[in-house]
């Protein structure tokens, strides 16, 4: 069966103007602030994007890439995709892992008509990781990589589908960087069985002139647990948007995040969790810390279903303005059908307390370094969220490595 | 204990368990033909004798909503609204100008004993109490809105001494026009939202507000509205302008005679505060909400806005929506002058197939403003209850604060509460807080009350009006009473 069959019509349309050479439709199809979901972000610059296959690959400036983001002595196994295609190459350790062949067709959860987005991915994936972890399997760590790199404008659309079956447990590191004026645009479907444990910590550092747009779709089976981190840094665009099910009793997920956000970049974390079950839990704790005229999004949202009894969920959003001209735009909502829940949600703007900086300065600390120390403790909160505690140094050296760079 | 008095009471008058004030008053009403057209908005404005800038604002009104579509975005829904079946001009036949109560026809008077508004000045004066220790409470001034017409304005001339002018606002059109041009529209512009912009081609009556430099009202205002006729639409327009150093506070009460076919309401409420000026807007709103099965009850679509141009300025809403069937309404502050104040206090009850939709906005433009809103929603039954409110700081809202809290409870397994905030801000000193929790009533507090004998309906009133106490603090006296009452009935038949 070929994988154009599978696709819902609108999206066969786009596929099929696709073949014709008519990006002009998918264009058309880019949601504008007019819609609700896309009040804070503009994707009028996305527009230019051609939506050109992506170049073949220099490799050698992929491996340059790679070194630079990837600590060397780290001892992970990794999937690497550059330019959107999996480079074997690059890749390493993956002998213990069970995974399939890339098949387009598996759009089960990132439907076309749900999102455009998400159409523009089904119409355009090429490549992904489709990774299975097989019951009552602990299959440690994996680093997934995705490095774009290439003159002009082009565009990838990886589609990674990641199954854990019931009792598994997976720690995947997700890293975006690259090099160029690209639009990344990979969707991920994640389903995780009963009892079974995905830790997602992804770190967002792509190149200042491209374009990111992610988006997963996690299914949480009883007692599973999905515990995911995002860490944005980079793109002069981006938005990471989640849609969790929890779709069994006594199931969690945690959709935390941080954006660390300078220059005139926008960044949007976008969440909608949906309690589709009793007796279940969902954390969420998001921090911008926003420098320049940084322009930082969130928008969460909290479903709970008629039969959701016992719902526990919590969300919380902080905002750091540190400079004059940077901008949050902050919605965390709640939406609830059943009455027996304990569901709070909380938001916090504001620029860091001149209290605690007096208090650090009045011990010797310059200004500068006392300004950065109270970040750093601000998104440390954030990064000891997350259950693999192994994943805290690496992020932690991600925003150092940050900080560095800006100073 | 007079809460539990009032609980008591409440609950006896439940057991005739209809809505109280579903009773129709006949009287000969002239009535504009069915439609909407540039005729019928020609029609309402010579019947009102308006001079000619006027109705041109009204057309140019009327254009402008002729391009819009309805606002989508709320929660709530209702099959579309047929704007042409309905009537937009409703007014009770009288002799020509009832100079005094006397000449006011009876039936309407019997309608508002019914509705319990201290019209007769002696009534009024009788139920003005004043508790041992407490400061002496004020009388009421009361412009009674039936249908689309003022009817009579108590105190008009006690207030006038004070100069201050409180009448209809057709009346200020011709006693007072320099204010009603210079003022009207100038907060909520013709063509705000589509429901602004039809109220703005339609308004057929309202009260209008002026309190000049440095002058503390002496009573508290009062506006009870009250829609009687069948397949009438209300438009009331209020316009309240407090200059420098001036205070008023104004208290505007709803109900509404029951029918089948749902109605059309849509207000516009404008204020403006100058320098030092205070306004305080309480509402308590019980139209009726359509019987349990959903059929029937008013649409309640309102735009009410302060502009708080003086520097120091308070702008205060409170409100307690228990009425109607579908309520789109958020009362919302602009804060552009320097060190103004915007506040915003509101219980939201729906029971049955109600929903509700409000919450408010708070735009700070100016340095040092800060805002409080406090937003306490119960849904019970099968009804959803949304807060939808926003908080934008501007870049020059220097230290400009805001502290949010939104809290909901549902009682019932059916019904739906949800919290939608927009914060944004573009200032680093400024500083912005939002909590909201969702609850259930909890089943330690209803086991206290019931093991010291109440019964499952008092204790469950008991916890709401504690729920609320932080809002219903803010109510003007005779109103705190009101709405406590008006909880429990809201609330009736949602548990056991």
């Amino acid at each position: 069966m070929n994988a154009i069959t599978t696709l819902q019509a609108p999206a066969l349309e786009r596929f099929i103007a696709r073949a014709r050479g008519d990006v002009s439709v998918l264009r058309g199809d880019l949601p504008t602030r007019a819609v609700e979901a896309w009040h804070y972000t503009s994707l009028r610059d996305v527009a230019k994007v051609p939506f050109e296959d992506a170049p073949d690959a220099d490799f050698e400036a992929a491996r340059a890439l790679i070194d630079a983001h990837f600590p060397a002595d780290l001892n992970m196994a990794r999937a690497v995709f550059v330019n959107g295609r999996f480079t074997p190459d690059l890749s390493t350790g993956l002998e213990a892992f069970d995974i399939a062949a890339f098949s387009p067709g598996s759009g089960a959860m990132a439907r076309p008509e749900r999102d455009a987005i998400a159409g523009i991915n089904a119409a355009l994936a090429q490549d992904g990781l489709t990774l299975r972890v097989p019951q009552d399997v602990d299959a440690g760590r994996l680093a997934l990589i995705s490095v774009d790199v290439g003159q002009g404008r082009f565009s990838t659309h990886p589609r990674h589908r990641i199954v854990l079956e019931d009792g598994a447990a997976l720690s995947l590191l997700d890293l975006n960087f690259g090099s160029g004026a690209y639009l990344s645009n990979p969707v991920f479907e994640i389903v995780v069985g009963d009892r079974a444990r995905l830790t997602h910590a992804k770190v967002q550092d792509e190149d200042c002139e491209a374009f990111h747009l992610a988006l997963v779709y996690a299914d949480v089976a009883t007692r599973g647990l999905y515990d995911s981190f995002t860490l944005t840094m980079g793109a002069a665009l981006s938005r990471h948007e989640v849609h969790a099910g929890l779709l069994g009793g006594h199931a969690t997920v945690h959709v935390n995040a941080a954006q660390l956000l300078d220059g005139d970049r926008h960044a949007d974390l976008t969440s909608v969790i949906t309690h589709g079950n009793p007796d279940c839990v969902s954390r969420q704790t998001v921090k911008n810390v926003l420098l320049d005229t940084s322009h930082g999004v969130f928008q969460g949202k909290i479903y709970v279903d008629r039969i959701a009894q016992k719902t526990d969920g919590y969300q919380m959003n902080q905002a750091l303005l540190l400079s004059d001209r940077a901008q949050i735009d902050s919605k965390p909502e709640l939406e609830i059908y059943a009455d027996d829940v304990r569901c709070s949600h909380g938001a916090t703007v504001g620029a860091l307390d001149e209290e605690q900086l007096f208090y650090l300065q009045s011990r010797g600390i310059p200004r500068d370094d006392a300004r950065a120390m109270l970040v750093r403790a601000f998104l440390t909160d954030a990064i000891a969220l997350i259950e693999d505690e192994g994943m805290h140094t690496l992020l932690d050296a991600a925003v150092d490595a940050w900080w560095a760079r800006r100073s | 204990m007079p809460a539990v008095t009032e609980t008591r009471e409440a609950v006896e008058t439940l057991s005739q368990s209809t809505y109280k004030w579903g009773f129709e008053t006949d009287i000969e009403m002239e009535i504009a033909p069915k439609g909407l057209s540039e005729d019928t908005i020609r029609f309402i404005s010579a019947r009102k004798g308006e001079p000619e800038w006027l109705l041109e604002w009204r057309l140019k009104a009327y254009r402008a909503w002729c391009e819009m579509e309805p606002p989508l975005w709320a929660k709530p829904h209702h099959p579309p609204i047929d704007f042409q079946d309905a009537h937009y001009f409703a007014e009770p036949k009288k002799k020509p100008g009832p100079k005094s109560l006397e000449e006011v026809d009876p039936e309407l008077l019997r309608t508002y004993e019914k509705l319990g508004i201290p019209l007769h000045e002696q009534a009024l004066l009788a139920g003005v109490e004043v508790p041992e220790g407490e400061e002496a409470r004020m009388p009421v001034a009361v412009d009674a809105v039936f249908d689309s017409v003022s009817v009579v304005t108590t105190f008009r001339k006690t207030l006038e001494e004070a100069g201050v002018i409180f009448c209809p606002i057709s009346d200020a059109v011709k006693e007072h026009p320099e204010l009603v041009q210079r003022y009207l529209g100038s907060v909520v512009p013709a063509g705000d939202n589509f429901y602004a912009a039809l109220n703005s081609a339609v308004f057929t009556d309202g009260s209008f507000v002026y309190v000049p430099k440095g002058v503390r009202c002496p009573m508290e205002l009062s506006t009870y509205f009250r829609i009687n006729a069948r397949n009438t639409g209300q438009f009331e327009r209020t316009l309240i302008i407090c200059e420098d150093g001036a205070s008023v506070s104004y208290l505007e009460g709803c109900t509404a005679p029951q029918r089948d076919e749902n109605q059309l309401h849509a207000a516009v409420v404008e204020l403006v505060a100058t320098d030092d000026a205070s306004i305080k807007y309480s509402t308590v709103q019980n139209w009726y909400p359509g019987d349990a099965e959903g059929n029937g009850g008013i649409y309640n679509f309102v735009t009410k806005r302060g502009a708080c141009r003086g520097a120091r300025s308070k702008i205060s809403w409170t409100q307690v929506e228990t009425g109607s069937a579908i309520t789109w309404k958020y009362p919302s502050c602009i804060l552009a002058g320097e060190g103004s104040v915007g506040e915003f206090y509101s219980v939201a009850v729906t029971n049955n197939h109600q929903q509700a939709d409000t919450g408010t906005k708070m735009i700070h433009l100016a340095p040092n403003t800060r805002s409080t809103i406090i937003a306490k929603t119960i849904s019970a039954g099968r009804s959803d209850s949304t807060y939808r409110g926003l908080v934008r700081m501007m870049p020059k809202a220097r230290g400009a604060r805001n502290f949010t809290q939104c809290d909901s409870l549902l009682i019932g397994d059916q019904c739906g509460a949800h919290t939608v905030p927009y914060i944004e801000n573009r200032n680093m000193t400024a500083r912005i807080e939002h909590e909201a929790t969702t609850s259930k009533i909890s089943e330690d507090q209803l086991f206290y009350c019931r093991s010291r004998g109440l019964s499952e309906e008092d204790a469950v009133g008991l916890i709401v009006n504690g729920f609320c106490k932080d809002v219903l603090k803010e109510l003007p006296m005779e109103f705190a009473v009101e709405a406590q009452k008006l909880l429990q009935i809201s609330l009736e038949g949602s548990v056991g």
